[in-house]
């Protein structure tokens, strides 16, 4: 009896499950986190194991991504988790044509049907089960009423699905904007599908049974949900089997059969061993005090940083107020005419921040009586707009002006301010007592406070802990400085070698202090940052952090005791010439009440989705649109817009009907420069050219199925669903060139295109089936020149039209060139129309640049619009590089499109009334060379370089404060 | 245009600096740091590792950059910094190809992270074939060129040896000791001798193969894993966390394509693009010439390992070229292009099923000829296992070791299925477990 007893155990990044199996027959079955605790937490399993079943020699094997650090010290053997989920299936469920399985932190799939096919996430994507738990966390519930929730859904809200930090960017402000919790909790499961489709199953089909494993699609009915609308499966062709938590584990369970049986007190003593002899690695840094008397002193020095508190109920006179909406929390700030405080508040958000206003309002104005007057009143942050009209409020203060105004009383001659809150990091260099640069994290990197405070729960610690024990790590874990999904790996990497929840806690304070000064600031020494430093945000309040900071860049720094109130405090300091204040009444704010609804917006084709927030008395307001037309306003008349002129002159190449049948060319990529040449080339031979529509949301979900490689840039991803478009709409004949060379404009080295733009047909052909049944051309073309381009394109026109001579092709090539030269023509002078127009009229010019394809409505996400509506008059680097001579750089200048950025820069670096934005698509490669030429050209003139990171993220408040700190900076220094 | 002012490496320079050179192929740089230092050269092969490394490239360049450069870029600064070398007399040298891909980016990269450290005196080698730069001091002369072509032929060469030998080997370390000697021995020679002799060096590879072929091995059925990608993290320990020694530990057979395919295919590039492009020029003569003689070379080696017997020789690169044209273009010409693409279907149709297919995080050309081709590739052979890895500064190893790890158990799986199939029936009642 005894040799039939196998024992699996899979040890998955968040929890541990064991099965033991007699022959086939699952007898014992458990399931926990382990809380990182991952040695001791299996110890603890086996022995509660051995309490009840009393076994004397059982065959094990162990499996799991964290299971690996364990059965290698324990000498036990492993299974791969994927390979052990695939064999359990074929046995168990024979007819079984797809398995998703959702883990920890994993995705899987595995494909039976045409050849077994087993896949896990990349290393970029998140949409697993600690993802689920961030989101909660964000939510303020618990998965399980998230789930329950989200059952009551009625629309779902584009999330961007490639990992939690993303997510998070799209999520934050639909909370702040008031959506209904039910509908995130649908979309963030909506999240989770889409990334497991763009991920995993990356173009192939889904046929026969699927059958679902792993925790969350256990627990979760929500998911359940959204997976089988989103993949039509029908109760036959969804498989939910009991033993979804355990197929990893039973996997195990069966394979052990072929290991040798080990006596249980042996197999007890042997993990027991390895538990203790928690390995260090090499990969540790060195503890953030050498000893008592340095955290001492650290300590002292620290407190010297307070502003005077006074007791509201004992003060009499005026006051200001001054809130901070931020992304994660809510701050409330009074002070009183020394600036001292009377009153603060610090809350998360709790997904309604409005309410959280309403009854510290409430509070403070009894509190005030009639002894204190509170004679103005400023709001900053992500909330900004929407509080202010709910309780009006006297000013709505940028961000950065606000933090500055603070910081200023803390150190005078503040040169440098880090502020890290939940979700943010910002910083600003203060030249002549004007903010001089600023720079945000970019969405990618927003590993922040919000980061450690998920991973404190998710280790079962209250934030302040978990902190405090990170003062005490002997060894700090060494996690490197990327973005959070990829710091999850590192600490499940140390979670494996047998870190302490110490050394974790050290580490990570560590790796945010990186992220910002090496990704966000990308300073090489201390000098570079400044010689007095203020560093603030609620994230300073832990002191590893700060600790963690001051080694870094081996300097002291100023922390104010307000750390975390800092923007509340410098927007009650900003509004203190204000004598009355429009807040609401006590009175009014009493009956004061706030609905939210969703709606979408018919003023264009972008669609918004637009929450309606409407107030007790009467007041409206209106988020998540892209313009002004979704509030109703009716414009003032509008400023030039050479995004929008671009996109409305490609609008204007219709079709004209012709002899030789219709032809396909997606408007995406290369196409946004060549659209005017393929189009009057393929005209005059004859052809009735189509151009797939301006993308939207649901083009890209239209592709998404066949996408290959999902850390490509949007641009890219979104080509699928523009190919699909068109084949839909019955075009048999598709063309998108290879073109390894772009136009030449004789300003740089070279004139390539990027690797992406050059060659993307040869990966739609690979990975679109459904291009296999139309002619679809991608030949490698010459655009050099009138004969290169004749020579290249004929051959695969005559293929395609015997009836095609090369006389025609010539003429037809000719014709399109002359026609994209007249379109350049147009394009320069409408940019040069558009920056006289500017001057007349006083405005300020900002070129938003990038390349042709950005000024595409679901890249650019409406940026455009966004600064004209900010009083910008827009030209595009297109529209202008002409005026500036070519550009010297310290890198190889050889791509076409960087060669016109270069030069755009350069335009704005010689005149006042000129700023550059430069988009960059998030996993441009090349932008990445780019970026720091055009802030060098920028900044040797004394210029601010702004850098707008696009991807799906749809969210543009993010992209609204850092346009506004344009701005205010603009302003601050023309003072 | 780029700012084309840069510190050459002047002859005055070539008496006394040191050139260091970053680690990227261990095996060839060694021979052809032997070929250049017979020239008068001082140069030093960097073989620092570790995670510092990474951090330093880090806070020397945009973080976006690709990987190789932060490592690359980390390697120098972090020996630069060190003060084992003075700066004054230290020169770098990085190998460059030119072309779309922004790798060819990395000589201004590393002149920025000088610049930035404050030491923009330190000259950089720009070492291409194209001649994208002229340095007084590093005019190397055709013989000179010829030698370390030969320095890349014996280092393929021993490189697919030692990798057939090692996972079977009686006494381990023995194939290692052996390439090591050999390396030692050819670079004196290289260096030493005034002409080269290719008789001398015919000579050379049959007793090379001859003494691995002596190596005491015991055969047993191993999975044969293919290692393909971006050049750099496909060939460095640095750059891909010790890959093949980690597959080897697990027990499998490496298979590497070799450096000389890397260099056939940059010339058939420059051919491909006269004929793709239809232009007429006078160097296209000159590179046919250089295809084929460099194609022949490969030739003959892999003649003489099939006439030896032991080992299994190359696939001539006229097929590797033509292999993958049904699926992608060679237009596809950036980065690894479409030799990644067509080194995967070589691999699987010479038998080699498991295949890595290595790139650094946020790759350009691999979204094409890497991820882009994997669907094609699986058409045409169902039975081909490949697992993409991306290599990356935040990457952590025990995520791309879980993922080698589910690679390697279906690839024991598919090894135990094929013998079973050709195996006694009782055989089959064994489990074809695959416990790694």
């Amino acid at each position: 009896m005894a040799g039939n007893l196998t024992l699996g155990i899979d040890i998955g990044s968040t929890t541990a499950k064991l099965v033991l199996m007699d022959g086939e027959r699952m007898i014992y079955s458990k399931y926990r986190r382990h809380l990182s605790r991952v040695r001791q937490t299996t110890l603890e399993m086996l022995r509660d194991l051995q309490d009840e079943m009393k076994l004397d020699r059982l065959s094990v094997t162990i499996s799991g991504s964290a299971g690996m650090g364990v059965a290698e010290a324990a000498g036990i053997d492993f299974i791969q988790e994927v390979y052990a989920t695939g064999e359990v299936v074929y046995k168990l469920a024979p007819d079984t044509g797809v398995v998703i399985e959702l883990g920890g932190e994993d995705a899987k799939v595995i494909f039976y049907a045409g050849g077994v096919d087993e896949r896990m996430n990349g290393s970029c994507a998140g949409g697993t089960g600690a993802f689920i738990d961030q989101m909660s966390t964000l939510l303020n519930m618990s998965v399980d009423e998230m789930d329950k929730a989200s059952l009551k859904a009625e629309r779902i809200y584009p999330i961007a699905s490639r990992c939690g930090v993303f997510a998070k960017t799209d999520i934050q402000p639909l909370l702040n904007q008031g959506a209904k919790k039910e509908d995130i909790a649908a979309s963030i499961f909506q999240a989770v599908v889409n990334q497991t489709i763009t991920g995993l199953i990356q173009g192939r089909k889904i046929e026969g049974k699927v059958m679902f494993l792993g925790g969350p699609l256990y627990y979760c009915d929500g998911l359940k949900k959204r997976f089988y609308e989103t993949l039509k499966l029908t109760p036959e062709t969804a498989v939910f089997p009991e033993y979804g938590l355990y197929a990893v584990a039973m996997g195990a369970a069966m394979y052990a059969r072929n290991s040798e049986p080990v006596e249980m007190s042996d197999l007890l003593q042997r993990l027991e061993k390895s538990a203790g002899s928690d390995r260090h690695n090499s990969n540790r840094l060195p503890p953030l005090f050498k000893d008592k008397s340095e955290y001492e002193e650290f300590r002292k020095r620290h407190e010297r940083a307070a502003v005077p508190l006074h007791n509201i109920d004992e003060y009499s006179g005026n006051a200001w107020l001054g809130i901070d909406c931020g992304s994660t929390t809510t701050k409330l700030v009074l002070i009183a005419e020394d600036k001292s405080i009377l009153y603060t508040y610090y809350s998360s958000n709790r997904g309604n921040p409005v309410e959280l206003v309403k009854s510290q309002l409430i509070d403070i104005r009894k509190r005030c009586g009639d002894h204190v007057k509170i004679c103005g009143s400023a709001v900053t942050g992500y909330g900004e707009d929407l509080i202010k009209h709910a309780f009006h409020i006297d000013r709505g203060v940028v961000e950065t002006i606000a933090h500055y105004t603070a910081a200023k009383h803390f150190q005078p001659d503040v040169d440098f301010i880090l502020d890290i809150g939940g979700q943010d990091i910002k910083c600003f260099r203060i030249r002549n007592g004007a903010i001089d640069s600023i720079m945000l994290n970019e969405a990618c990197s927003s590993g922040c406070g919000s980061f450690i405070e998920t991973f404190a729960r998710a280790m079962g610690y209250d934030v302040s802990d978990f902190a405090a024990l990170g003062l005490k790590a002997t060894a700090p874990v060494n996690l490197g400085s990327r973005c959070t999904v990829f710091m999850n790996s590192a600490v499940k990497q140390s979670q494996k070698d047998g870190a302490s929840v110490e050394d974790i806690s050290a580490g990570l304070s560590v790796s945010v202090v990186k992220n910002a000064i090496y990704k966000v600031i990308r300073a090489t020494s201390p000098k570079e940052l400044g010689e007095r430093i203020v560093v603030q945000g609620g994230t300073f309040y832990n002191d590893a952090v700060l600790r963690a900071f001051e080694n870094e860049i081996g300097a002291p720094v100023i922390r104010p005791s307000i750390a975390g109130l800092m923007g509340a405090y410098g927007a009650a300091l900003y509004v203190m010439n204000i004598k009355e204040s429009t807040l609401l009444s006590g009175n009014e704010l009493e009956t004061f009440t706030h609905k939210s609804s969703s709606a979408v917006c018919g003023g264009c084709a972008n669609h918004c989705h637009l929450t309606i927030n409407v107030f007790s008395d009467g007041g409206k307001f209106i988020s998540g649109n892209q313009c002004q037309k979704g509030l109703g306003i009716k414009n003032a008349p509008e400023l030039p817009n050479l995004h929008a002129w671009k996109r409305e002159f490609l609008e204007s190449l219709k079709p004209s009907a012709g002899k030789r049948g219709r032809i396909g060319i997606p408007m995406a990529l290369s196409i946004y420069e060549l659209a005017p040449l393929w189009h009057e080339l393929f005209t005059r031979l004859g052809f009735e050219v189509h151009f797939s529509a301006q993308s939207n949301r649901a083009t890209y979900e239209r592709g998404q199925f066949t996408i290959p490689s999902d850390t490509a840039c949007y641009p890219a991803k979104i080509m699928h669903g523009h190919m699909l478009e068109l084949i839909d709409d019955g075009i048999d004949t598709l063309f998108y060139p290879m073109l390894t060379y772009n136009v030449d404009e004789h300003a740089g080295d070279n004139h390539y295109n990027c690797p992406v733009v050059a060659y993307y047909s040869e990966l739609l052909v690979g990975n679109m089936e459904q291009l296999r049944q139309v002619n679809f051309l991608y030949p490698s073309l010459d655009i050099s020149g009138v004969s290169a381009l004749v020579r290249t394109l004929y051959p695969s026109l005559h293929d395609l039209d015997k009836t095609i001579t090369k006389a025609e092709v010539k003429n037809a090539v000719k014709a399109g060139f002359a026609a994209y030269e007249d379109y350049k023509k147009k394009l320069r002078a409408e940019g040069e129309a558009a920056l006289a127009y500017a001057r007349e009229n006083g405005k300020r010019v900002m070129i938003l640049a990038g390349r042709p394809y950005h000024i595409d409505p679901e890249i650019g996400h409406g940026i455009d619009k966004l600064a004209t509506s900010l009083g910008f008059v827009v030209v595009s680097e297109d529209s202008v590089c002409h005026l500036a001579p070519v550009q010297y750089v310290k890198v190889l200048d050889q791509w076409t499109f960087h060669a016109r950025l270069y030069r755009a820069a350069r335009y704005a670096a010689e005149h006042k009334d000129v700023e550059l934005v430069q988009l960059v698509s998030f996993g441009c490669g090349v932008d990445a060379i780019t970026t720091d030429e055009v802030r060098a050209i920028l900044e040797g003139a004394h210029k601010h370089y702004t850098q707008i990171k696009i991807d799906e993220i749809t969210n543009l408040g993010a992209v609204t404060i850092r346009l506004r700190s344009l701005i205010g900076a603009l302003e601050e220094g023309g003072r | 245009m780029q700012d084309k002012t840069f510190v050459p490496f002047t002859k005055e320079m070539k008496k006394d600096y040191t050139i260091l050179v970053p680690n990227m192929l261990p095996m060839h740089f060694k021979l052809i740091i032997s070929v250049l230092e017979t020239y008068g050269y001082k140069m030093e092969l960097l073989e620092t590792s570790g995670g510092e490394i990474a951090e330093t490239g880090l806070k020397y360049t945009h973080n976006d950059t690709c990987y190789p450069a932060i490592l690359v870029i980390g390697q120098f600064m972090q020996a630069l910094l060190s003060g084992k070398y003075d700066p004054h007399k230290t020169a770098l040298i990085m190998f460059q190809t030119g072309g779309g891909c922004r790798a060819s980016n990395y000589i201004s990269l590393i002149r920025k992270a000088l610049k930035k450290a404050n030491m923009e005196y330190v000259p950089v080698i720009s070492f291409s074939m194209a001649g994208i730069e002229r340095h007084p001091g590093f005019n190397l002369s055709l013989k000179t060129y010829h030698s370390m072509m030969y320095a890349v032929l014996y280092g393929d060469l021993m490189m697919s040896l030692l990798n057939q030998v090692r996972p079977y080997e009686v006494n381990s370390g023995e194939a290692s000791r052996l390439a090591d000697a050999w390396i030692k021995k050819l670079g004196r020679e290289l260096g030493e001798s005034r002409r080269i002799s290719y008789k001398k060096i015919k000579k050379n590879y049959a007793a090379i193969i001859k003494d691995f072929a002596a190596i005491e091995t015991e055969r047993t059925e191993k999975v044969k894993v293919g290692i393909v990608g971006e050049i750099f993290v496909k060939f460095s320990p640095l750059g891909n966390n010790d890959l093949e020694r980690f597959l080897t530990s697990e027990g499998a057979e490496v298979v590497v394509p070799g450096l000389l395919d890397f260099c056939l295919y940059c010339i058939y590039n420059t051919i491909a693009e006269h004929d793709i492009y239809k232009k007429k020029s006078a160097s296209y003569p000159i590179f046919k010439i250089a295809y084929r003689f460099l194609c022949k070379k490969k030739d003959e080696i892999s003649t003489l390992i099939e006439k030896d017997g032991t080992f299994e020789g190359w696939t001539p690169f006229d097929k590797v070229a033509h292999i993958a044209e049904d699926i992608i273009s060679t237009a596809v010409k950036m980065g690894e292009g479409w030799l990644l693409t067509s080194e995967m279907l070589e691999l699987a149709e010479s038998g080699c099923k498991n295949i890595v297919c290595t790139q650094p995080f946020g790759c350009l050309p691999n979204h094409i000829c890497g991820k882009g081709m994997m669907k094609p590739i699986k058409e045409l052979k169902p039975d081909v296992n490949i697992v993409a890895i991306d290599y990356d500064a935040g990457a952590s190893r025990v995520n791309q070791e879980n993922r080698l790890k589910l690679m390697l158990a279906n690839a024991r799986k598919n090894l135990n299925n094929a013998s079973e199939t050709t195996a006694s029936p009782q055989k089959s009642e064994k489990r074809t477990a695959a416990i790694v």
